[in-house]
């Protein structure tokens, strides 16, 4: 059985609030807590079902009086419900709301309560929105790859283009749950998380990397060849190269999401490698040039 | 154009009890584009979670259209901030990690 819920005190009004109050409070609530001025906001969007919910119950006369009858003593309402329809037959009346969680929305203490009364049978509902996640490495969004996803049993073929970006949302129509009544069918919604497998940074369509450099390369220039993840290629590099130096490489970056032949760019920092175990031969070089 | 893609505006206006008024208010507002084919109205498939959102702020809140007009571009904003403040997080996390 489900617990009791306080629809006064969800909508903040005492037991003995006018239609109109109600209104107020609803209407004040509804703004606050809307799912579509809240997007991403789960809360809210738990927040605004509980308002509905609600709504629903004080908002109509006949619910109302139902539920302030029975209280937290709900569980006896089924002889009321009894009483009630062998004398009015006609049922009570389900103000239509938008429906943002694509099945009924409503509690389980709303579903057995009031379950009997709603009349809905004429209402279309747009089916439930489903949400996934889909893990991949930062190489695997290097390059469009196709997928085919397991959803409800139905096998989705999926292509997702080169460069979509970590927390990226794309929206398939109709995937999602069945619509009530004849309502359309939810949408799927995949959000991307990429984990990154590379030693490069990623801000945008820009990746990042420090690379180690040799003192004799930064002091005289020359020639280094460095990875990247379109493969290896040949940087030169300028006499008295600082430590910390970022050179950009353009169009080595990271794909631009549906941009076709489009890539960001690749910023090398270099970190300037002091040699290590010199010789007595070495060290005496070096204090000639320190002298010098 | 396809037809299958079209939902014409009179139906949509059925379905969801709303004045054909309101329609063409929002599309004077620039917040929806219909097509005309034939002197008949229709919204394009794409287009329909859209639309159906500023509906649904109409009819749940009974937000009027300048409302309607004010909020879809402060929601706007309000995206292109969390994308900024993506790409923000993303640099920072670059600096953290030096």
């Amino acid at each position: 059985m489900a617990d009791f819920i306080d629809y006064y005190k969800i909508l903040g009004l005492e037991k003995s609030a006018s239609a109109e109050d109600i209104k107020k409070a609803y209407r004040k609530l509804a703004r606050k807590y809307h799912p579509d001025l809240n997007p991403d906001n789960a809360e809210a969007k738990k927040k605004f079902q509980q308002i509905n919910e609600a709504n629903e119950v004080l908002s109509d006369p006949e619910k109302r009086k139902k539920y302030d009858q029975y209280g937290e003593q709900w569980k006896h309402a089924e002889q009321f419900e009894q009483a009630r329809q062998s004398s009015n037959p006609s049922g009570g009346s389900r103000q239509q709301h938008s429906d943002f969680s694509g099945s009924s929305g409503f509690s389980d203490f709303f579903e057995q309560f009031f379950g009997g009364t709603r009349s809905s049978a004429h209402a279309a509902f747009r089916g439930e929105d489903y949400h996934a996640e889909l893990h991949m490495t930062l190489t695997d969004a290097y390059t469009t790859r196709k997928e085919v996803l397991q959803v409800n049993g139905k096998n989705v073929r999926i292509t997702i283009p080169a460069g979509v970006e970590d927390g990226q949302v794309i929206k398939l129509k109709g995937y999602g749950g069945p619509g009530i009544n004849g309502g359309p069918a939810g949408d799927l919604y995949i959000t991307f998380i990429i984990n990154n497998n590379t030693s490069f940074q990623r801000v945008g369509n820009d990746l990042h990397t420090t690379m180690d450099l040799p003192l004799y390369t930064a002091v005289l220039g020359g020639e280094i060849t460095i990875e990247t993840l379109s493969g290896k290629i040949k940087l030169k590099i300028a006499p008295e190269t600082q430590n910390g130096a970022k050179v950009r490489v353009k169009g080595k970056g990271f794909p631009v999401y549906k941009k076709g032949d489009l890539f960001g760019d690749l910023f090398v920092t270099w970190n300037v490698r002091i040699p290590t175990g010199l010789t007595e031969e070495e060290k005496k070089l070096f204090r000639q040039l320190a002298n010098k | 154009m396809e037809k299958s893609n079209l939902i014409p505006a009179n139906d949509f206006c059925t379905h969801y009890h709303i004045s054909f008024s309101f329609l063409s208010g929002l599309e004077e507002a620039g917040l929806i584009r219909t097509v005309i084919i034939e002197e008949q109205s229709y919204l394009q498939e794409d287009d329909l979670g859209e639309v159906e959102k500023l509906v649904r702020l109409h009819t749940d809140l009974e937000i009027n259209i300048e409302g309607i007009e004010a909020i879809t571009h402060m929601l706007q904003r309000m995206k292109e901030m969390r994308e900024e403040m993506r790409m923000l997080q993303q640099r920072l996390r670059l600096y953290e990690q030096d």
